[in-house]
């Protein structure tokens, strides 16, 4: 692990940019209940891939940016990704040997807490959604983690191999 | 694999994993409770928003080069077209304006006899809408002005036809704004036909507002239009909001059942004006201001 800090950290710096820029998009009225938690998926990604690189810390400050990119209460997001990343690195031996059905089915758990969290707040904050909006994301979240999965790992493969 | 290259070096447990994310935790519940018992956290909000600005530019930049080019590559016919649609409407526009003149000469001249306060007009700013989906929970927009330009929390937003929402969020170079149709949001109203007051709660649903506050034998019909009645003091009186759309009264129950439909296109709007209001209206409907108060803005 001799690579300079700022081309092992950029691979991780551009997921989140990019996570953000897909989530602050506008997207059709009927496609925008279906819009996958970007960052979640990309946190859990990272969190499982290198644990001790990426943990709870930095899942706090990209939950904070969420939180202002949405108008949240601040916090929200950012307790909710810190809680999932936790259990993503407490648990990544043991995700490690799954195979990619049972990640998947252990992924769709985890964003449907990441879901529960947020409509938790929001109900104790009196935000007002119906119960349907908190869905769809996990249902979309769910059927793109293969897919996500094996793109960011070619990704990771490529910035490892070059240093 | 780097994953068992990273996990053969040291032992499998990450230090003080348990202990960061408890922090962490209790942290962003402490910032929660701050956020949502006042706002400390305005200068964080800022910061972070103003970081933020470059994504949102070029999260909007899509839309705003699709307008860009649709602009610049319509037909001569078509501009012709819009310029002669422009001109028939600005004299029909004119002709009115001529007559609202004289109108409010005469009203000021009433309300003079009547010893009132005279009505002091609006000041109105145009902004754009960014192209920039803010909290799924709730029906909010990104404007593309901020603290800069004058915006203040509570301040009201209308395009041509009527009221869509106010701002909650003012920040350094973009604002967030609530729509009038988020279940959050209520909006103190007056039938403009005979001034009935009442609150207009959003319900979720771009074309319906929610008005349950009305008894059974109130005065209202379809077809009414409902205007801001300025009580509760974040909008200015008079802006149209909706028509009601449906009135259900069933005798077993008190209230009658009312919805009506924003005039405005509240997902449809790109341009939006900004309303710096008078302040409150006369002292003798202050006790009504009070009631209103309490059930007006969700912020």
């Amino acid at each position: 692990m001799s690579r300079d800090r700022a081309s092992r950290h950029l691979p991780i710096i551009v997921t989140i940019i990019v996570a953000l820029l897909l989530t602050m998009m506008p997207l059709p009225r009927s496609v925008d209940a279906f819009r996958p938690d970007w960052l979640a998926l990309i946190m859990i990604f990272w969190a499982f891939s290198l644990p001790r690189s990426y943990g709870v810390g930095i899942a706090w400050i990209a939950g904070i940016v969420l939180d202002v990119a949405q108008g949240a209460l601040l916090g929200q997001h950012a307790l909710a990704l810190c809680l999932i990343v936790y259990l993503t690195v407490k648990f990544h031996l043991l995700m490690r040997v799954f195979p990619l059905i049972q990640l998947t089915a252990t992924v769709f758990a985890l964003l449907a807490l990441y879901q529960f969290l947020l409509f938790w707040i929001n109900g104790v904050a009196n935000v007002t959604a119906p119960p349907a909006t908190y869905w769809g994301p996990v249902v979309s979240g769910t059927l793109l983690w293969p897919l996500l999965f094996s793109f960011l790992n070619g990704i990771r493969y490529r910035v490892q191999s070059r240093g | 694999m780097a994953a068992t290259r990273n996990n053969s070096s040291n032992p499998a447990r990450i230090p003080a994993l348990g202990f960061r994310a408890l922090a962490l935790v209790f942290l962003s519940m402490a910032l929660m409770f701050l956020d949502h018992r006042d706002q400390h956290l305005g200068a964080v909000r800022d910061t972070v928003g103003a970081a933020l600005y470059p994504l949102r530019l070029v999260v909007d930049a899509p839309a705003r080069l699709w307008d860009w080019s649709s602009e610049r590559l319509r037909s001569r016919t078509d501009l012709q077209q819009e310029v002669e649609q422009l001109r028939r409407e600005q004299l029909v526009i004119r002709a009115r304006l001529l007559a609202t003149n004289s109108l409010q000469a005469e009203n000021a001249r009433l309300r003079e006899m009547l010893d009132a306060r005279e009505k002091v007009e609006d000041r109105v700013r145009v902004a754009e809408i960014m192209a920039v989906d803010a909290n799924p929970f709730r029906h909010s927009l990104i404007i593309d002005v901020g603290i800069g330009d004058g915006v203040y929390e509570g301040q009201a937003i209308v395009d041509q036809v009527g009221v869509i929402g106010q701002v909650i969020e003012p920040g350094l170079l973009t604002s967030e704004a609530l729509l009038i149709s988020d279940p959050g949001h209520a909006l103190p109203v007056e039938v403009n036909r005979n001034g009935l007051r009442t609150i207009a709660y959003g319900t979720g649903e771009f074309n319906r507002l929610d008005l349950p506050g009305l008894a059974n034998n109130a005065d209202i019909r379809e077809g009414d239009l409902l205007v801001t009645s300025g009580l509760g003091g974040a909008f200015p009186s008079g802006y149209p909001v909706a028509v009601i759309t449906q009135v259900t009264r069933m005798p077993q129950q008190a209230f009658a059942d009312v919805s009506a439909e924003p005039v405005a296109a509240l997902n449809q709007v790109r341009e939006i004006m900004l309303v710096w209001s008078t302040p409150p209206v006369d002292s003798d409907s202050s006790d009504d201001e009070a009631t209103d108060d309490e059930s007006d803005d969700d912020e």
